[in-house]
């Protein structure tokens, strides 16, 4: 008897490379594929041409030639007899610092601004919906550009701090200039240290490390004795003693002193100065992207069903308890994978400091050093690799804190 | 016998206490409801009072007539002695043609006016449903209208542009009419009708462009791009991204949910990469790099460039919006296309795409209103979007020094155009969502 189950052999056909569900897919693929080669080598090869005939073939040799270019504000060593790459490192670190800084003073705008939002106070709520509106509906090109000028061009000067009878005065009791070219303020110093910054960093860090492992201890023992005996020992001020004495204690052993801003000549020397273009870039971005996230926290808290809060109730639990046990941990799964994509945009936007002076990733790699050694193509291209490494960094990190406190489903 | 008492008329209702209705009923609920709050609400009416102050006589005492800005102070001196400097509007009254128009002549301002009239019209089909459907016309028509009233010159270059399509369709229909019958039917004619499209917009309509020039110049005055500035550039490219990129973004979405591993592949690559980078790179790759990829001597209009960039740019935005919405269309509806036999184009034409894009316009609405924002990183590199033509009016030596009137003014409108979409795009979401519940 013959396999009834046996389907019918069929001789190939071209035609089934287009109407047969078997192969119409691979035959769709090598299409697009073939077509995607195509033009990327018919683009990569005019870029080679095109490069050759102008005599710069494609090498990023001058990342380690002598940059030649000054640089206002630093975080590493560096002059202008520094290499190019030095000088990206530099701007890479300009666009972290000021990226890190923004991102936690919006998240600190958008969580004060979303309770505000939702407090049952009229004018209050009123006054934050205001701020959001005007503030997202407005490029932020021009709110960093407005916060700029508003150092500039309100500030007075270092000039008008001279003489006896001076029109300007430092404030926060002489310690804190603030002038059209920046914020002077107190620079922290050890006067018996390790020796080099790096040793001290590394010990204030082990300091602090060690503090939070006692913490994490010091709960855990005190969650074991409430379920052994019922009772919960207070460890509030035991954890705040081991966070904070023994970094008073190292600061005192290594002598911290602060140096203090003081006029000399036309200008101030000495202290730390935040120059001007960082805080235009700060604020802006702050205040646009807080918007965006105290929208974000309100519709976090506003998605925790009502029913969540009534159970709490019924329970006994205190308000303020329901808010942190209850609300907050359900409404901080709406609300973090909004924030990653906040932190990114702020990241992505802290490109548009250029437009102010300021000396980030875009400004040294992708216009100075760009226009020193004329090498278009190499610099735009790394620098669009670099934000593109930090943006699926951040969210990379960011979707694996996301990943460890969303539900688990069964 | 004991008495007992009934009552057989109610009591008159007694108002509600004074202090719960009214004003001052409200005004305690709202404002002064606790401690605290009384506190918040006394520190945010000294924050505004402060505020206010300092800002609304600076608005409303402002000068509107005057040349310069010294003027402007002449007139402030003379009017206040105590020294007092109220806003020198008279920047916004003497520049607000160039900060509107960019660069077009006075006698050319119906072009752009006439333009995004034509844009409000076009837009309509799309944002509402139940519209007549000759609507769709004007919407294709203005395609290749807007162009023409922004950059003028003879009226023939944009007539060719709309004919490739038709050549190309009427390619299509013929091929599928000769080779009926054949397993290789659909393949022959539309790669017959692109082939087609696409000699006939390089190859044919160059020559035909010229001697129709020669024959009938009509047109209007022809304007560089490189003279295109101010809100109209904002609002061109703007709209050139929005328009151009959806079809783009369509693919790009439809790709990224494709189970083919290589069009997956390359779809979320190009997504990822246009998402992870800023717009002002890709900016300063149409400026400065565009010209290296394509065959040397080519001529690069650098404000051209920075559109197609721009396209590309949001078109990895709106791929994700549409995308969101192809998630959100339940799945019965793709098995119910499938269950009647539809193919895959069809079941996305017919079932598919109609609902996913629908949930998509809020979406595509805020992408818009977030281009049009962007537009103005274009004073990175050229002095010629509204920030740009701030700084150039700054320079001005008649208004050198003025800051925040200029801003002010610039933010305003800007303001004024994304609240307006935003609340209609709010709208729009409020709508359809009931539509889905």
């Amino acid at each position: 008897m013959a396999d009834a189950a046996a389907p019918p052999s069929e001789a190939f056909r071209l035609s089934m490379l287009i109407y047969d569900s078997r192969y119409r897919s691979m035959t769709i693929q090598i299409v697009v594929l073939i077509l995607f080669l195509l033009g990327f080598f018919w683009l990569a090869n005019n870029a080679v041409q095109n490069l050759a005939a102008l005599g710069k073939p494609i090498s990023f040799g001058f990342l380690g030639q002598t940059s030649g270019y000054d640089i206002n504000q630093t975080l590493i060593e560096y002059d202008s007899t520094y290499t190019h790459g030095r000088a990206t490192l530099v701007g890479l670190l300009n666009t972290l610092l000021v990226a890190f800084m923004g991102c936690l003073t919006a998240t600190l705008i958008g969580l004060i601004g979303g309770v505000l939002r939702l407090s049952n106070n009229w004018l209050v709520s009123r006054i934050v919906i205001l701020y959001v509106e005007i503030f997202r509906n407005v490029p932020v090109l021009l709110w960093i550009i407005v916060c700029m000028l508003s150092i500039t061009s309100t500030l007075p000067g270092p000039r008008a701090f001279r003489g006896d009878d001076p029109e300007a005065s430092m404030i926060f009791f002489g310690n804190v200039a603030a002038t059209n070219r920046g914020i002077y303020v107190p620079r922290p110093f050890l006067e018996n240290g390790l020796g080099s910054a790096g040793l001290n960093f590394l010990l204030l860090a082990a300091v602090i490390v060690a503090g939070i492992v006692f913490v994490r201890w010091n709960s855990r023992r005190a969650a074991q004795v409430q379920i052994a005996t019922g009772e919960r020992p207070n460890t509030l001020w035991m954890n705040l003693a081991a966070m904070i004495v023994p970094f008073v204690v190292l600061m005192f052993v290594m002598g911290l002193s602060f140096e203090r801003p003081e006029l000399r000549g036309f200008n101030f020397a000495g202290g730390m100065q935040i120059q001007a273009p960082l805080i235009g870039v700060w604020l802006g971005l702050s205040l646009y992207t807080g918007t965006y996230i105290v929208e974000i926290v309100r519709s976090g808290i506003m998605a925790v069903s009502k029913g969540q809060s009534e159970a709490s109730a019924a329970l006994g639990i205190r308000p303020g308890l329901t808010m942190s046990l209850v609300i907050l941990p359900q409404a901080l799964r709406v609300i973090i994978p909004q924030l990653i994509s906040q932190y990114l945009n702020l990241t992505k936007n802290s490109s548009l400091g250029v437009a102010i002076g300021y000396a980030d990733l875009v400004a040294t790699l992708g216009t100075t050093t760009l226009n020193q050694s004329g090498r278009e193509m190499e610099t735009i291209l790394l620098l669009m690799a670099i934000y593109l490494t930090i943006s699926l960094t951040i969210s990379g990190v960011m979707n694996w804190y996301n990943r460890s406190v969303q539900l688990v489903g069964r | 016998m004991s008495m007992s008492y009934v009552r057989t008329e109610m009591e008159e209702q007694m108002p509600a206490p004074a202090s719960t209705v009214g004003v001052v009923g409200w005004a305690r609920a709202n404002l002064f409801s606790s401690i605290p709050n009384a506190i918040l609400t006394v520190v945010a009416l000294f924050l505004l009072w402060r505020l206010l102050s300092g800002i609304i006589p600076w608005v409303f005492l402002g000068v509107w007539d005057a040349s310069s800005l010294a003027e402007c102070r002449a007139i402030f001196a003379e009017r206040y002695p105590d020294g007092q400097q109220y806003a020198c509007w008279a920047v916004i009254a003497d520049r607000w043609d160039q900060i509107i128009f960019g660069y077009y002549s006075a006698d050319q301002y119906w072009r752009p006016i006439l333009g995004v009239i034509l844009i409000g019209i076009s837009a309509v089909p799309i944002l509402y449903p139940n519209t007549p459907r000759w609507l769709l016309y004007v919407t294709v028509a203005t395609i290749f209208v807007y162009p023409f009233l922004i950059w003028g010159g003879t009226i023939w270059p944009y007539v060719m542009a709309a004919m490739g399509f038709v050549v190309g369709y009427v390619a299509y229909r013929v091929l599928a009419a000769v080779t009926a019958g054949n397993a290789f039917s659909t393949i022959i004619a539309v790669v017959g009708s692109v082939i087609a499209a696409v000699v006939w917009w390089i190859v044919l309509s160059g020559p035909i462009v010229g001697a129709l020039n020669d024959a009938m110049p009509w047109g209007i005055e022809a304007f560089r791009s490189r003279d295109l500035a101010g809100f109209v550039l904002a609002i061109t490219i703007g709209v050139v991204a929005i328009a151009a990129s959806l079809p783009l973004a369509i693919a790009l979405a439809l790709g990224r949910q494709s189970d083919m591993m290589i069009v997956n592949k390359l779809s979320t690559g190009f997504i990822e990469t246009i998402r992870g980078v800023p717009l002002i790179t890709l900016i300063f790759v149409a400026v400065v790099l565009l010209q290296y990829f394509l065959p040397s001597g080519t001529d690069v209009d650098p404000i051209l460039a920075i559109m197609i960039l721009v396209t590309l740019f949001t078109a990895a935005y709106i791929a994700e919006v549409i995308r969101a919405g192809l998630s959100a269309v339940p799945k019965g509806q793709y098995e119910a296309a499938d269950s009647l036999g539809l193919n895959y184009s069809m079941a996305q034409r017919l079932i598919i795409l109609p609902q996913a894009l629908k949930i998509a316009i809020p979406g595509i609405v805020s992408n818009f209103i977030s281009v049009f924002k962007d537009t103005v990183l274009v004073s990175i590199v050229f002095p010629n979007d509204p920030l740009g033509i701030a700084d150039t009016i700054r320079a001005d030596s008649n208004w050198n020094g003025i800051v925040w009137e200029l801003y002010g003014f610039i933010a305003l409108v800007f303001f004024a155009f994304c609240f307006a979409m935003s609340r209609y795009s709010l709208s729009l979401e409020k709508r359809l969502q009931t539509g889905h519940r």
